[in-house]
């Protein structure tokens, strides 16, 4: 059926929205544009001066002409380190090569060498997490000196830390996904493993190096003197030493020998990548998701104004209208994929929270691959709901989510606080991709509330022990912990953290969504094995 | 009469026969080289016969074969065409005498107008002027002087044996004529080791104008006349008729002469009278004189066609089923202005060099007749004469017809091999030429000016690299998308001989931009047509790894794979190591010894094998570090060759 929007684009509400968003998204950009620009002007034209190609433009040249490039942590990093790492020094990503979906990794030496901040370590293992679950090819464009060594606390000895680049490597290979390097520079200890552990290596001659230790550690440790290019040039590598295979004249040339190393990798489990089929457009402008949504987060309003700006010809086959109405389920398609849409329109309750739940095992029996709009302040909190078990029901629902075997692709498009996260396939509920706009916000509560609760244990004890306690005083202390919540619940700060895949324009959401969901369609939809659901 | 013709030709007059031939009911018959087996005009007959072979003189020069060929398909003439058998009078008497109608004059019209300077004679005799001069065995000076003086001022003085613009004098004067003899003569004397000098009217502005003639055996009648002065080394390049300032009484006294020349020697089918024309100061009807006279139909017959109403090939084809001459004299008249251009396959910046390709796209625009024998997919090969096709404009004035035809060659559309397309539109939109002041030296003088090479367009250089990349034709949502910041995609051209490095900012799917060296422009598609900073994009070509615009007369841009680079692993390398341990067999390298890639310089045992050690490059060896009958380990070092650095110096 198609949904009919009930927005006037020429109101004067529709127009504030519009302001409003466009205010959220210019802080977004600038963070994105600074991250774009890696190290700086002078970094990039010492970069340039030395016949290289900076970290973007290798990237482009890698992908097709044209090729979407759905970039992964564009503003990782982003005041962090007090900005010494834009983009946290590695873009990442997902685009076509040859035709085919891959996912690109490429340092950016501009950014202190390329060297693995903790957030560059996290960043490459969040791009490396969705090959792997995603079955892309990994393209790794080498360019770096390796761990960052005044954090190397945060970058070497943990579980989720540099190892663990090179055990995924090996990981990924041995499930048949191709991993490909292009050494073009820098490619020293630890990182040395990247190229050396890929199942195709080119390097650039007298551009690219790979060793364990570069020559000033080597003279330091044995008093050899031999020059980087001797030590471990293209020119060893691919005759002497084997560690890389193919060696390339240049920056272009090395791209064009990885596009074709990619075009010759064989089909993957689910055949070539799937071709885009083209779906109709929306019957609404996207664009106007700026006027139809409120930015503030507090203001309701249908987020069906929403689906039928995201979903091919606006056609929403809504699945149980008439029950749990605050949780909005139903089937479309994006981009001419079949999806599950699963998105707030209010508190969840008890009866949301059912639904939610077999909505969820109706696009698991069939392979739907499921999208989350997510917009939630929580289950609803009162003695009716604990009594009737919403926690109960909220289980089943978070059972569901965590445990279905079809793709899940969230995207937070308004509020992402408590339990409601959960439910709506946070995080830590293993989406395929997360995606957070720029007026959404997050955190385990509201920045009020959470002042509130602490507000109200302070004033129990102090009450307890008699004293007072005067409205100011409260609301001096109340100040601090809202503070903190608004800073910490801003997209930007989550998105430096990655704790998301990146910010996205509202007005892209279907095509984020559509190159998501397309993604994730690379690897076979496995048959789901539920958890147990408390009756 | 006859019900099948058989046409001994291919390429554009096949087909252009062939099509008056189906107009008027007749059966034709095509013959083929192996080659041409699959061309146009084996196409467009109705039967077909292979005659083997490539070169002409294994196929189309053949007579036998093609005599047989009519005999088998039950043909009752053969058409010549022009060029190959045409003007060969052996021929047509073998087609005679096989009981076969040739479709042309008779061998005794050919063999007196073969022989250039008998023809010149017979045609004095018969009343045509002919271009004074003297050629006679008397070298006497004086006498030299008289017939000079006889001639008329200017006079060329030229060798006899002379050739290449070598010992010949231009004498302006007659006070002059002695010292230029004296020293013509010393020069011939020199160069040729034979003195001897004939002198021939000097003609300061020459025209070429012929008259084309038709004759049926006893009557004749001409069918006006075609200017044919735009030549390049005595190639015609445009064709026009009517000739432009002709007068009423010159085009009478050089139509009577033609016909006079036909008549003289009893002239059958369409002939064409070739007359040099003094263009100084205007046409004068005293001012013509016969250069010769060609037994056929003339590539250029369309013009005639366009102006006359008259299908000349029907023509042919009456007369020599025994049809009196279809039209009277006074039945033929001039309607408008028709100009011919000849398309050919050639490189014009290397000097007019034949080229030859697959022609990966050909089209013509509507509104010029296009005789063609090529279709789009077909070869060009060495093997026959380069022309792609004649473009013929008709209009009702001169300046209309040439409008027309500057109009379209536009509008043709040629890829996969070179043209001299944009020469020939030069030629069209040249002053002097519109005004009609022809002459054959126009091209000579003019040729810079005419081959210029304009640099492409910025927009044209934005639509060969958005078609480059396939972006012209990518579709849907997922085009160019990203979240953020756009990417630049570079693509690298190859355009008259430089690389161009070009930048795409892809937008969407209908949006780009994109940096040419110099410039920025914006493609948008609108309407599903491409626009280039707002000018709608010319149409293109894609082929494998050339695009070509057809704009400024089509350009070609080839796209430069990176991968086409040699990657340098080994090559170059100077040092020639031992592959494994072995024994050092032999050494052939000598230090200071100049060595090709590939030579071997050494000889290794091992394994049991010989193996040669190769010079990885072009070079000079500077040290050879091993003696024969040495043990080497693996890797050692056995030759070196002098740095390319040390060789350059």
């Amino acid at each position: 059926m198609r949904l009919t929007s009930q927005a006037i684009p020429t109101s004067e509400a529709f127009q504030a929205n519009v302001r409003g968003h466009l205010d959220a998204l210019r802080v977004v950009e600038e963070a994105a544009a600074l991250a774009a620009a890696g190290g700086g002007a002078a970094a990039r034209e010492r970069h340039e001066s030395r016949g290289k190609m900076l970290p973007r433009h290798r990237v482009a040249n890698l992908l097709d002409p044209g090729s979407p490039f759905l970039e992964v942590g564009a503003t990782a990093a982003h005041d962090l380190y007090d900005g010494a790492a834009p983009c946290a020094g590695v873009i990442a990503g997902v685009g076509r090569v040859q035709g085919r979906d891959v996912m690109v990794v490429c340092n950016d030496a501009t950014v202190k060498g390329g060297t693995y901040y903790p957030m560059t370590v996290k960043k490459h293992l969040r791009a490396q997490e969705i090959a792997e679950a995603n079955h892309l090819p990994c393209v790794y464009l080498v360019d770096s000196g390796g761990a960052n060594l005044p954090n190397q606390d945060e970058v070497f000895p943990d579980r989720d830390h540099f190892g663990r680049i090179f055990y995924n490597q090996a990981r990924m290979s041995a499930k048949g996904i191709a991993q490909i390097a292009v050494v073009m520079g820098s490619c020293t200890a630890g990182g040395a493993y990247v190229p050396a552990m890929s199942d195709v290596t080119i390097i650039v001659k007298e551009q690219g190096t790979i060793f364990l230790a570069g020559p000033p550690l080597v003279k330091a440790a044995t008093g050899e003197v031999v020059s980087a290019e001797d030590l471990g040039g293209g020119d060893v590598h691919t005759r002497l030493s084997g560690v890389a295979d193919y060696l390339a004249e240049d920056d272009t040339h090395a791209l064009a020998l990885a596009r074709r190393a990619v075009g010759s990798l064989g089909p993957g489990p689910v055949g070539y990548t799937p071709t885009l089929r083209e779906g109709a457009p929306p019957a609404y402008d996207p664009d106007e998701i700026l006027g139809v949504v409120p930015p503030d987060l507090r203001t309701p309003y249908d987020i069906r104004e929403v689906i039928a700006r995201v979903v091919d010809g606006s056609e929403f086959d809504e699945f149980k209208a008439r029950f749990g109405e605050t949780l909005v389920t139903g089937f479309a398609e994006i981009m001419g994929a079949p999806v599950g849409i699963v998105a707030n329109n209010g508190v969840l309750f008890s009866e949301a929270a059912q639904k939610g739940a077999h909505f969820i095992e109706l696009c698991s029996q069939r392979r739907i691959p499921l999208v989350f709009l997510q917009n939630i302040t929580g289950f609803m909190v009162g003695r009716r709901y604990e009594n009737e078990g919403i926690a109960r029901h909220g289980a089943k629902m978070v059972t569901a989510v965590a445990t279905t075997a079809v793709p899940k692709i969230t995207m937070v498009v308004g509020g992402s606080f408590g339990a409601g996260n959960y439910g709506m396939a946070g995080r830590a509920y293993g989406p395929r991709f997360m995606w957070s706009w720029p007026n959404s916000r997050i955190s385990v509560m509201g920045g009020e509330q959470a002042a509130g609760v602490l507000a109200t244990v302070k004033r129990d004890a102090m009450e307890r022990r008699g004293e007072d306690w005067s409205a100011e005083d409260e609301a001096a202390f109340k100040q601090p912990t809202i503070d903190m919540f608004a800073r910490q619940s801003h997209p930007l700060f989550a998105s430096a953290r990655l704790w998301d895949d990146g910010i996205v324009d509202p007005r892209k959401a279907r095509q984020v969504l559509g190159l998501s969901v397309h993604a994730s369609l690379n690897a076979p939809i496995e048959e789901t094995r539920f958890g147990l659901f408390r009756m | 009469m006859f019900d099948t013709i058989l046409i001994a030709n291919r390429g554009e007059i096949a087909c252009r026969v062939i099509a008056t031939a189906k107009r008027m009911g007749l059966r034709s018959v095509a013959v083929h080289s192996d080659v041409d087996a699959g061309a146009r005009h084996v196409a467009l007959a109705d039967m077909a016969v292979g005659i083997g072979g490539t070169a002409p003189a294994d196929s189309y020069l053949r007579a036998e074969r093609i005599i047989e060929a009519a005999l088998a398909t039950g043909a009752g003439a053969i058409h010549p065409g022009y060029g190959f058998l045409s003007e060969n009078p052996d021929f047509v008497a073998a087609v005679e005498a096989a009981g076969l109608v040739f479709v042309g004059p008779s061998a005794q019209a050919i063999r007196a107008m073969g022989l250039k300077d008998a023809a010149k004679r017979l045609m004095a005799e018969a009343g045509v002027p002919v271009v004074p001069g003297y050629m006679g065995d008397d070298q006497d000076a004086g006498r030299l002087a008289a017939e000079a003086e006889k001639i008329g001022f200017p006079v060329l003085i030229k060798a006899v044996a002379g050739g290449g613009g070598k010992g010949m004098r231009l004498v302006e004067r007659g006070g002059d004529f002695a010292a230029a003899l004296k020293s013509c003569r010393a020069e011939a004397q020199g160069a040729f080791g034979n003195d001897a000098v004939l002198i021939e009217k000097f003609i300061e502005q020459p025209r070429h104008i012929e008259i084309q003639v038709f004759g049926d055996g006893s009557d004749a009648v001409h069918l006006f006349e075609r200017d044919c002065s735009l030549q390049r080394r005595h190639q015609k390049v445009i064709e026009e008729a009517p000739a432009p300032g002709m007068t009423p009484e010159m085009r009478a006294a050089m139509g009577d002469a033609a016909v006079r020349a036909a008549k003289a020697i009893g002239y059958a089918g369409a002939g064409t009278v070739e007359f040099i024309v003094d263009g100084a100061g205007g046409l004068r009807p005293d001012g013509f004189w016969f250069m010769e006279m060609n037994t056929r139909l003339q590539v250029e017959h369309p013009v005639t066609e366009a102006i006359t109403g008259v299908d000349l090939v029907e023509w042919q084809l009456r007369v020599a089923a025994g049809e009196p001459l279809p039209a009277k004299q006074e039945d033929l008249s001039i309607t408008g202005h028709a100009f011919e251009a000849r398309l050919y396959a050639e490189d014009v910046p290397a000097g007019f060099l034949p080229a030859t390709g697959r022609l990966a796209h050909l089209a013509f625009p509507p509104g010029v007749r296009a005789d063609s024998g090529v279709i789009s997919g077909d070869i060009i090969s060495p093997h026959y004469d380069p022309m792609i096709a004649k473009l013929i404009t008709h209009g009702p004035t001169r300046a209309i017809a040439l409008r027309q035809l500057s109009r379209g060659l536009r509008g043709t559309e040629v890829a996969g091999t070179v043209t001299n397309l944009a020469f020939l539109g030069a030629l069209a939109d040249h002053a002097g030429f519109a005004a009609g002041e022809v002459d054959t030296g126009l091209i000579a003088r003019d040729i810079d000016l005419l081959t210029k090479v304009p640099a492409p367009h910025p927009r044209m250089v934005a639509q060969a690299a958005l078609v480059a990349a396939g972006l012209d034709v990518a579709a849907g949502e997922a085009v160019g998308f990203v979240l953020w910041q756009p990417l630049v995609r570079s693509v690298v051209l190859r355009h008259g001989g430089e690389e161009i490095a070009v930048e795409l900012r892809v937008a969407s799917d209908d949006r780009c931009e994109i940096a040419v060296p110099g410039a920025t422009v914006l493609a948008e598609r609108q309407g599903g047509r491409w626009r280039f900073d707002g000018v709608p994009g010319a149409t293109v070509h894609r082929e494998a790894a050339q695009v070509t615009v057809f704009d400024a007369y089509g350009m070609a841009f080839d796209i430069v794979d990176p991968l086409a680079r040699a990657a340098g692993a080994g090559a170059g390398a100077a040092l020639i190591e031992a592959p494994m341990p072995g024994l050092v067999r032999q050494v052939l390298a000598v230090p200071g010894q100049a060595v090709a890639a590939g030579d071997t310089l050494a000889v290794l045992e091992a394994m049991k094998m010989e193996h040669a050690l190769l010079a990885s490059r072009d070079g000079t060896v500077a040290e050879v570090l091993v003696a024969e009958g040495a043990q080497v380990e693996a890797g050692a070092a056995l030759i070196r060759l002098e740095d390319e650095e040390e060789d350059a110096a």
